[in-house]
């Protein structure tokens, strides 16, 4: 139950924190979405995002900055194992499932439904 | 024929009739506080098509088509159709208008579209140039905001000062001296850019374009506000009619209780979710044939200065960081002809 | 012609005066509630994946392979869209907004063909995502294995 209530108020901080961006800055959807995930990457290589993980579960890996973390994580491990060329493949392969399952349900969903209007 | 008074005015001596008019709105234009007044409402907003695009042309033939029909006209009794729109290249107004075979002029003044359009046909049959003229434009909410913003299904959030495109068209027939209402001058605005760059507050981009148009011709015309019943911008919205009553008054003209806004009259703004107001080319076409034309034709308003705004920007400008243009085109529109009361 | 010309900061300012400002009493609150409910989702379905003895690694990821399905399936039926209008920030940054910003111009753009239409689309927006995140990490592998910080 404490796990649930952590990864409400953390995720809920991360999310407000986009809002305060939105409202305050101007910043477009896309560039705060790009900013989160690259975020995401310095904070995973500083050391810094793991800690958020342990202590907020879900509410530091649903939002794009746990993405961005991700992607970082995948990177050292690639290299671990494969060395130079995982500078590379590590972030992608790490992302893959997350980025296929986008590309995948996103067309599908796409071929299936109607777009409609707004009303 | 027409004479020129001042550096920006010309007086339209013979004053050209709107002979016919028609506006088609879909369901939240119906739904809103002149909801009885268009002509045709379609409850589909897609107008029984495949695409936005194709829904906004048949939109935008349909409003000529009933405007033909209304004025007792065929298609051959135009000699001229001005008409343009928001969509790239101008493809509603290309596609709506493809099977009339009327001689087409194609317009790009974003949404002050109706006014141009009106005063080029005025200026035609004023000028002998044509028996009929014609003008016509559309807006449609979603082919708009695919072009311009997101796609609808995005989950993006409106910032208070945006405005939701109008989904309308409107057509009006100018022809020679008849019966109300009577064109009897037109002002041609210039392009007017105080730096605006925020594609979500338009209203402020268009305003100054409307303030310089509208302070020009009343010094070109020795008029003041007072002369006028109405006042009438295009779609300027709540943050844009502000700042032109501002603006105006800065320059000693006081629109206080004259001035209205097709953008603010089409939405209820308390409650339909529109946020600053109606934008789009469909916007002033939509309000100005329906509601306000008839109104001068019955003698309700007598003397209307119509100034349809427009911003002049695409959306490659504004990625790449330009402000956004405003025009103001003024067409004076009168239950007397000139020379009348 | 006596009167002044205004000049375009005097304009800006007179611009902000008239703009009504976001309501941020309300969008970052609900933002706050409505992201941390996605996240206590995530939470739950954490839970359940690995109750059903998966790993904790592969659990994360079957929580934002869910996610994803989801949000696909709500913009599909065109309710995320209407939720995000009040959410903001909350359905935008969790990994369901990044997935919305695929499905939605790939299905809003079916209309122009499913190869260049549908297909190039799905990557409008979440394209530059993919892009920076990826160079991001590349980067950092790069002073990684450099100085051997792996």
């Amino acid at each position: 139950m404490e796990m649930y209530l952590k990864a409400f108020l953390i995720g809920g901080l991360i999310c407000a924190v986009g809002q305060v961006l939105i409202d305050y800055t101007g910043l477009t959807p896309a560039r705060i979405l790009v900013s989160f995930v690259v975020a995401g990457v310095a904070l995973g290589a500083l050391g810094l995002y793991q800690p958020l993980i342990d202590f907020a579960g879900a509410g530091a890996t649903v939002p794009l900055t746990g993405f961005g973390a991700l992607l970082a994580k995948g990177t050292v491990e690639a290299i671990r194992e494969d060395g130079m060329l995982g500078i590379l493949s590590g972030g992608l392969s790490a992302a893959g499932a997350g980025i296929g399952a986008a590309v995948v349900f996103g067309f599908l969903t796409a071929l299936i439904f109607k777009p409609g209007d707004k009303m | 024929m027409p004479a020129r008074i001042g550096k920006y005015t010309t007086r339209l001596d013979r004053s050209p009739s709107v002979v016919s008019f028609a506006s088609v709105v879909s369901k939240k234009e119906s739904e809103g506080p002149l909801g009885a007044c268009f002509d045709v409402v379609n409850q589909d907003t897609a107008f029984g098509e495949k695409t936005w695009e194709k829904a906004e042309s048949r939109m935008q033939e349909t409003a000529v088509q009933k405007a033909l029909e209304k004025g007792g006209l065929s298609a051959g009794d135009i000699d001229y159709i001005f008409a343009g729109d928001l969509l790239n290249q101008c493809i509603s107004s290309t596609y709506g208008i493809r099977a009339t075979g009327i001689p087409f002029f194609g317009l790009f003044g974003a949404c002050s579209t109706m006014a141009e359009g009106l005063a080029l046909s005025g200026l035609f049959v004023e000028g002998k140039l044509a028996e009929r003229a014609m003008a016509a434009t559309s807006s449609h909410f979603c082919s708009a905001e695919r072009q311009f913003r997101f796609p609808l299904e995005y989950g993006g959030q409106r910032t208070p000062t945006s405005q939701w495109t109008v989904t309308g068209a409107g057509a009006a027939i100018v022809g020679e001296k008849g019966q109300p209402p009577y064109l009897r001058h037109v002002c041609i605005g210039t392009i007017e850019d105080m730096g605006v760059t925020d594609m979500n507050n338009m209203g402020a981009a268009m305003a100054p374009a409307a303030a310089a148009t509208f302070s020009r011709f009343f010094e070109d015309t020795h008029t003041s506000p007072e002369n006028y019943d109405l006042i009438l911008t295009g779609d300027l919205g709540k943050v844009g009619s502000e700042l032109l009553g501002k603006l105006l008054r800065e320059k000693g003209y006081n629109l206080e209780g004259r001035h209205n806004d097709c953008g603010l009259m089409i939405y209820d703004l308390e409650h339909q979710d529109v946020g600053a107001g109606g934008s789009g080319c469909g916007c002033s076409a939509s309000v100005l044939c329906s509601a306000i034309l008839t109104r001068i034709r019955e003698g309700a308003l007598r003397e209307v200065l119509f100034a349809a705004t427009g911003a002049l920007m695409s959306p490659t400008s504004v990625q790449q960081g330009e402000s956004i243009p405003g025009i103001a085109h003024l067409v004076h529109i009168s239950s007397q002809p000139e020379g009348g009361c | 012609m006596a009167q002044k010309k205004i000049t375009q900061q005097a304009y800006q300012e007179m611009t902000k005066q008239a703009s009504p400002p976001t309501r941020s009493y309300l969008t970052i609150p609900t933002a706050f509630a409505v992201g941390g409910l996605i996240c206590v989702l995530g939470q739950a379905l954490l839970g359940i994946y690995q109750s059903m003895g998966l790993e904790k690694d592969a659990a994360g990821t079957a929580v934002s392979v869910t996610l994803v399905f989801l949000s696909a399936l709500f913009t599909g039926l065109k309710l995320y869209d209407k939720l995000a209008k009040y959410a903001g920030a909350g359905t935008l940054v969790p990994i369901t907004g990044f997935a919305n910003a695929m499905v939605s111009p790939a299905l809003e753009f079916k209309s122009e063909g499913l190869v260049l239409g549908l297909g190039a689309k799905l990557f409008t927006i979440a394209g530059p995502v993919i892009v920076y995140g990826v160079s991001a990490a590349a980067l950092y592998g790069v002073i990684a294995y450099l100085f051997g910080l792996y």
